[in-house]
């Protein structure tokens, strides 16, 4: 085996391996446990770093090996898939350090960080598959290690919310199969590629290539969270905050928007899918997406239930930048995968130290919190601010950027449902920031457990991940042309996406 | 040791006699002999693979005058798993009975011993024969507890397996009666779809008695008391292995002298088995006690392997899935009735409510539940999800809409059963309730669950050597 070979398998292994291990370790191990935690995000960093390294080089990151005849399970490392993996790799890091200092002297922690471990593995196998086939193994594996965290605390609540989430990803899992199977019947054993693999198949009848893709895109999409298939997200809030950072920005529903953009772009092919009038309807979709779940969060006085409702939005600009014929479109698309990535796990950390310092759950009980938590409010700040949108964040650079696509598809309406989204945005994180900030702070906190050490205002393993997130959401902003960006990353991408080429402003 | 064929059979008939004569020593004699059977059975599979016939005529006389013992890729495979199963399991019940049951030892020997020699043998007569000593053996493992629920459902077994038996033997009879030999190979050529009355209903008769057997829907109704009455060792072996040894035959018959007879009517097996996926899940999902549960899942697995009958054909695809699924459930079962033993064995309960908060209890049990589980709703990358893929597959070639609607169904409901006993396990147990006197785990029962948990997902990623192995020697 080369080092080409087996580099995407040690990415793999850095997880799975301290993962397995820790399941095996006695709940009293705190300091190898957290070792081998660390160890793992660190090792994987490295080798990720070694990838980026790489593939902007122009080597060639690839595994295979035969499962069935004809079927393999493969993984190949380009830049689409790194984009995903770095993103993963990253947050995954600062969200282990920041589930070490929330569940301190929590019950089942083994079993916790074992399955957590798992969670990060199977999305890593989710962004390197080099198949449908592989991206399904991986996808189900994910759906399987994130079932107990979401029942984690063992409450007839958190079971409920685990049923949900079953119950969606499953039956998504199912249709999923069902589509990837009639696909592997009718064109073969089609391996990921730039430009889509099925423009070969003009032939084949256009009602069935239509239907696979209906069912392909309802699979991933329950993921993704779209409306209607997003009723699981909201519910599954029953779980820790790391958790929920973990499904809302490293793993579970970025995956589903992953899911999409490989679909689209390298099984279809950007141009097939358009000339098979399937991108306008998964326009439409995602803009309904979009302003429904803005809207919905509107209502939600549960901080983290307004925080779920908003990523339905948001994951959806994903969507929409995907469905935006052509390659601006695309790099919104793209860039926001990341940016919405840090700019949620910010807000989820942020809405995780409300919780566990002060025991503020809600909205309404928010007033003066930034008195007392200066610094987790300017982390939120930041975050809430991106999420709308506003200038030197991240969220600036993916609406431009995504208006500028829509405007040059031709698609003027998706402009206005970004504004919209955008206002609705400032409707419902604005007053946070005003309670938070300028409103007195009540006489007693609900349930303060951590109490403030001088500028400590709660444990530092929670303090310190919002603040780098979001010291990445301001950097990602401000220096969005440097080299290495997700913009230029993301622009990388879709210059290889488009076969005829694609010119990028 | 130059035959393995003869050895398989041999070999276990050894152990079992010595496992009689001294009882206290039964358990080691067993695993000695199996893991040499294990052994065997390898060397065979490597010979078959390597394209060379492996047929042994017993005593030196051949077909037609003599016994013939044949192998090819489907029985390689069979062998193994059934040796590969048994293995874990022995283990598992010399903890699990520890010295209680001097029975059991000599009762398995027999039942393994009747089961090589029912894959090897290559005259119907012959297979009767071992089909009386497989179904004997397994009636007499359940019964061994010897308690009035044991004794009814062991009633149950023997008429079943006795009905079942008695109709392949009358067919036996009316194709000696026709065509004057009973060995398969020389039958046929014989067997055409002209051929007299007689043949038809024989066949028909035949392969009716063997889905007795096999507890194929509408002829389940043994199978679900069977198990639950029985320790578990003896149920694992049960749904793990006994079944698959009809449901071997009437694929043999089916592929071998029936095969220009019941292409009109396989569409019959394919109705059974959906009915089987649906109202074997149903009940599961309803099952009160742990052990209903995974013993009516069976019922509903069972009813995958019959789907293949209608795409059986010159791409297979339907004989790949339905030996994928063979290994891949009998590991998987055996995994499930061993966990679910150390579940009622440490909580003294055996409701699927009583595991409440087992999930911090017992992590290994419930890991290896959950594996097997994960094999039984078809989820990646178990061996059967690579059954479900391969199914679905042929199912498409020919245009089955209707089988890949069942299918995609069946695993759904698959996972209904399974998650309502692993989110019971994750609840939190009652705090209301006073702490139980619970025994403490066995490490030997935890942990060779978990192996056989472990291999049922495993195998998905050996799926080329088991359908290299299928396509040799056929």
């Amino acid at each position: 085996m080369t080092a080409n070979e087996w580099l995407p398998l040690a990415v793999i292994a850095s997880s799975l391996v301290p993962g397995l291990a820790i399941f095996a370790l006695p709940e009293r191990r705190v300091v190898l446990r957290t070792a081998l935690n660390l160890l793992g995000a660190l090792a994987k960093i490295v080798l990720v770093a070694t990838l980026l390294a790489g593939v902007a080089a122009g080597e060639d990151y690839a595994f295979r090996y035969a499962v069935l005849p004809g079927i393999d399970l493969a993984f190949k490392v380009d830049a689409l898939a790194l984009l995903f993996v770095t993103l993963s790799a990253v947050l995954w890091l600062f969200t282990t350090l920041y589930a070490i200092g929330y569940l301190e002297n929590a019950p089942h922690r083994s079993r916790f960080f074992g399955f957590f471990s798992l969670c990060v593995t199977a999305t890593m196998g989710i962004a390197m598959a080099a198949n449908l086939f592989t991206f399904f193994i991986f996808y189900e594996l994910l759906t399987l290690a994130t079932f107990p965290l979401v029942v984690h605390r063992g409450t007839p609540q958190a079971m409920k919310g685990g049923t949900i989430y079953l119950a969606y990803t499953l039956i998504g899992g199912t249709l999923l199969l069902a589509g990837i199977v009639w696909l592997n019947n009718l064109a073969g054993h089609a391996e990921f590629a730039h430009g889509g693999v099925l423009a070969a198949l003009s032939d084949a009848p256009v009602w069935q290539l239509q239907a696979i893709f209906l069912l392909l895109i309802a699979g991933v999409g329950v993921k993704a969270a779209i409306v209607p298939l997003h009723g699981w997200l909201p519910r599954a809030m029953v779980a820790p905050a790391p958790v929920s950072a973990l499904l809302h920005a490293v793993a579970v529903v970025k995956a589903g928007a992953f899911g999409i953009v490989r679909i689209v772009y390298e099984v279809y092919g950007i141009e097939f899918a358009q000339s098979l009038d399937l991108l306008a309807p998964l326009a439409v979709l995602a803009a309904v997406t979009i302003v429904w779940g803005s809207f919905r969060a509107l209502f939600q006085d549960d901080l983290k239930r307004r925080l779920a409702f908003s990523t339905v939005s948001q994951v959806s600009y994903i969507v929409l930048g995907v469905a935006l014929f052509g390659p601006i479109g695309t790099v919104g698309g793209l860039v926001h995968l990341v940016h919405q990535g840090i700019m949620k796990i910010t807000l989820f950390f942020c809405a995780g130290n409300y919780a566990e310092t002060l025991g503020i759950h809600k909205v309404s009980e928010m007033n003066g919190a930034g008195r007392r938590m200066p610094l987790t409010t300017l982390a939120f700040s930041i975050g809430a601010l991106g999420m709308m949108g506003a200038p030197l964040t991240a969220g600036a650079i993916s609406k431009a950027w995504l208006s500028d696509g829509a405007a040059a598809a031709g698609m003027d309406w998706a402009i206005w449902v970004l504004w919209t989204s955008s206002l609705l945005n400032a409707a419902y994180f604005l007053p946070i920031l005003w309670r938070a900030w300028f409103r007195p702070a009540p006489l007693a906190w609900p349930e303060e457990q951590i109490p403030a050490r001088g500028w400590r205002e709660t444990a530092w393993l929670l303090l310190l991940p919002p603040l780098v997130t979001a010291f990445m959401i301001l950097a990602a902003g401000m220096f969005a042309e440097s080299p290495g960006s997700p913009l230029e990353w993301a622009k990388l991408i879709a210059m290889r996406e488009y076969r005829q080429g694609a010119t990028l402003p | 040791m130059a035959e393995p064929l003869v050895w398989l059979i041999l070999l276990p008939l050894a152990w079992a006699t010595g496992a009689f004569l001294v009882p206290a020593r039964g358990a080691w004699l067993a695993l000695g002999g199996t893991a040499a059977q294990l052994w065997l059975a390898f060397q065979l599979a490597a010979k078959v693979g390597a394209g060379d016939t492996a047929t042994h005529a017993v005593g030196g006389w051949g077909a037609p005058l003599g016994i013939d013992l044949t192998a090819d890729g489907l029985t390689a495979l069979l062998l193994i798993l059934t040796q590969f199963v048994a293995l874990p399991l022995f283990v598992y019940a010399r903890a699990y009975f520890a010295e209680k049951s001097p029975a059991f030892w000599p009762l398995a020997g027999f039942l393994l011993a009747g089961m090589n020699a029912l894959f090897l043998s290559a005259d119907l007569f012959n297979i009767y024969v071992t089909l009386e000593l497989v179904g004997l053996a397994a009636v007499g493992l359940v019964a061994m507890g010897g308690g009035a629920q044991q004794l009814a459902a062991a009633l149950r077994y023997l008429f079943a397996t006795l009905v079942g038996s008695g109709l392949y033997l009358l067919g036996v009879a009316l194709i000696y009666g026709v065509y004057g030999t009973v060995a398969i190979e020389t039958l046929t050529p014989l067997v055409a779809a002209d051929t007299p009355r007689a043949v038809w209903f024989a066949a028909g008769l035949m392969l009716v008695g063997l889905m007795i057997k096999t507890a194929l829907f509408p002829f389940h109704y043994w199978l679900p008391p069977a198990p639950g009455g029985a320790p578990a060792p003896v149920s694992a072996l049960l749904s793990a292995l006994v079944v698959k040894a009809s449901f071997y035959l009437i694929l043999r018959l089916w592929l071998g002298p029936f095969a220009p007879l019941v292409d009109v009517v396989a569409w019959l097996p394919a109705l059974l088995g959906s009915a089987a996926i649906f109202w074997g899940s149903w009940r599961a999902i309803r099952a009160v006690r742990l052990k209903a549960l995974v013993a009516w899942s069976t019922v509903a697995q069972l009813g995958y392997l019959f789907l293949i009958f209608p795409l059986l054909g010159s791409d297979q695809l339907a004989l790949h899935a339905g030996g994928m699924q063979l290994v891949a459930h009998g590991l998987a079962k055996a995994a499930m009735f061993a966990a679910v033993g150390v579940l009622i064995q440490v909580t003294g309960r055996d409701t699927v409510a009583d595991v409440a908060g087992v999930a911090a209890r017992l992590p290994v049990t419930l890991f290896a539940f959950a594996l097997a589980g994960v094999t039984l709703m078809g989820l990646p990358p178990s061996g059967g999800f690579l059954a479900k893929w391969l199914l679905i597959e042929a199912a498409l070639v020919r245009g089955r809409w209707d089988m890949v609607v069942v299918i995609l169904a069946g695993g759904l409901l698959a996972a209904v059963y399974v998650f309502r006993v692993l989110r019971q396990a994750f609840l939190l147990p009652p705090s209301g309730e006073r702490r139980r006197v619970e025994r403490r785990p066995v490490a030997m029962l935890e942990w060779t669950a978990f192996a056989l948990a472990a291999a049922s997902v495993l195998v998905g990623l050996r799926g080329m050597e088991i359908v290299r192995l299928l396509g040799a020697g056929a």
